[in-house]
């Protein structure tokens, strides 16, 4: 479904994504690291349970709402990859305590 | 349905939680309705209140008010089952009891003294309420700050999900064969041959009776048949932060976690005419409060803040009221459109229905009260 620019020729670093180790393109954001790892339903909806995906990748539509680092409802299409990072999909509502 | 109906035995003017629960109430009884409507842009503090079913603190100056309050949220219960079964939409009524914090020790002094103002009243209602201590506080709240210093309580109080009560009210309003004409601003309504006849852009519409139900419109509207409505726009500001799992059982006056998750933050009162701007500063002051609170709320993501208007008498007490000079002509409105919805569907549509307002229960809440000749 999605084709790399031709002239995209940075690095790699390696992330988790839901606990499993995964390496992705230096530069991109979380978005686009889930989609590039076949990662498509990054979340639940909170009312309606339905699965969601990363769509508009440019910080308006807030359906790729996901967890980084611990730190739940991050908009992953603003967030960058980084060495390290602990990406996780949302599957219900984020706890107040966390 | 019967959206373009102009000939109805009920005119009701405004389509908010008031004149639609008043709607609802005569439809479900039979009585044929139309309900004029403004459009999208309206000052709707239908679609800005905050959703509380609320009952402490209310009624000093008004003993009357205390009891139409208890009793509204005492049909609460069996008002939102009746909406549930006929509609299909549960409009999220809980009656878990509600809490006043407090951040000092002079908060809960002034608290205390001035709920024993308002049951020491002559003619108060009977119900129950408690001020807590720390301790108390903490072991029915543990999520609680340690700045939290005593509440009040009442088992009476409650929340809604106010904005699915709106659409639940307008949907079984039309099962009932009521007409809803959006659109329709009002602007004049004229006495004829024992009935009235509303006249908008869109057209004209005759009713045997009209109800104003139309918040801070009433103003405007109610001397076009003989009724003096003494109301304004008084602002209130709210946050709202993204959703999360359940935290919070009970509301609080100033916050309350809705049925889907959301925290809802907010009481301010401003002054500040029909200006629906958001201040940072109050908003500010607001968060801070709270976070005092509830301190895991700072980690919260707020969504949305917005502005509305309420709809303020000059005691803050509701107006009922038939007109003398033109009778068939009510007034219906207040500050409290969810707490009283109940009343409204239940109680007030049917007298409405039968064409008085017994005076027994209604004339403390006559504008007549603001009558300077009257009282003097």
């Amino acid at each position: 479904m999605f084709r790399r620019l031709p002239d995209t020729n940075a690095g790699t670093v390696d992330v988790t994504i839901d606990g499993r180790s995964a390496r992705v393109r230096a530069g991109d954001t979380v978005a686009a690291a889930l989609i590039s790892a076949g990662v498509l339903a990054s979340r639940v909806a909170d009312v309606s349970r339905a699965p969601r995906a990363p769509y508009c990748m440019m910080g308006v539509c807030f359906e790729c709402l996901v967890t980084v680092d611990g730190v739940s409802n991050r908009q992953g299409c603003l967030v960058a990859v980084k060495p390290g990072m602990r990406i996780d999909t949302q599957h219900g509502k984020r706890e107040v305590e966390r | 349905m019967s959206g373009e109906r102009r000939e109805a035995d009920v005119a009701v003017v405004g389509g908010g939680l008031v004149g639609a629960a008043i709607a609802w109430g005569l439809a479900r009884s039979g009585t044929r309705v139309v309900v004029l409507d403004e459009g999208d842009v309206a000052f709707r503090a239908s679609r800005g209140n905050f959703a509380l079913v609320w009952v402490q603190s209310k009624g000093l100056g008004m003993p009357e008010y205390a009891a139409w309050t208890k009793l509204s949220s005492d049909l609460w219960g069996q008002f939102a089952r009746r909406l549930a079964e006929e509609t299909g939409l549960d409009v999220a009524f809980r009656r878990p009891g509600g809490f006043h914090l407090c951040l000092s020790e002079r908060e809960v002094e002034n608290r205390a003294a001035m709920l024993s103002r308002l049951h020491n009243q002559p003619a108060m209602v009977k119900y129950d309420y408690e001020i807590l201590d720390a301790g108390q506080v903490r072991a029915m709240l543990p999520q609680v700050g340690p700045e939290v210093t005593g509440a009040s309580y009442c088992p009476l109080d409650g929340h809604v999900n106010s904005l699915r009560l709106l659409r639940a009210l307008q949907a079984g309003m039309q099962q009932f064969g009521a007409g809803y004409l959006a659109d329709h601003v009002v602007e004049t309504i004229a006495s004829r041959d024992g009935g009235f006849r509303l006249t908008t852009r869109q057209g004209e519409v005759r009713a045997g009776k009209v109800v104003l139900a139309a918040g801070n419109g009433n103003a405007r509207l109610g001397p076009m048949v003989g009724l003096d409505v003494s109301v304004r726009p008084q602002r209130g500001q709210i946050i709202v932060t993204e959703k999360v799992a359940p935290f919070l059982d009970y509301p609080i006056v100033t916050i309350r976690q809705t049925d889907e998750g959301s925290v809802m933050i907010g009481d301010s009162v401003e002054e500040a005419g029909w200006d629906t701007t958001v201040g940072a500063g109050v908003v500010s002051a607001e968060a801070e409060r709270a976070v005092r609170m509830f301190p895991h709320l700072a980690r919260l993501n707020v969504v949305r803040t917005w502005a509305a208007l309420r709809v303020m008498t000059p005691d803050g007490f509701p107006i009922y009221q038939q007109s003398v000079s033109s009778p068939g002509a009510f007034v219906a409105t207040c500050h409290s459109g969810v707490t009283l919805a109940a009343v409204h569907a239940l109680v007030v549509a049917p007298a409405i229905a039968r064409g008085e307002l017994p005076a027994e229960q209604y004339v403390p809440f006559s504008p007549r009260r603001f009558d300077v000749s009257a009282t003097a």
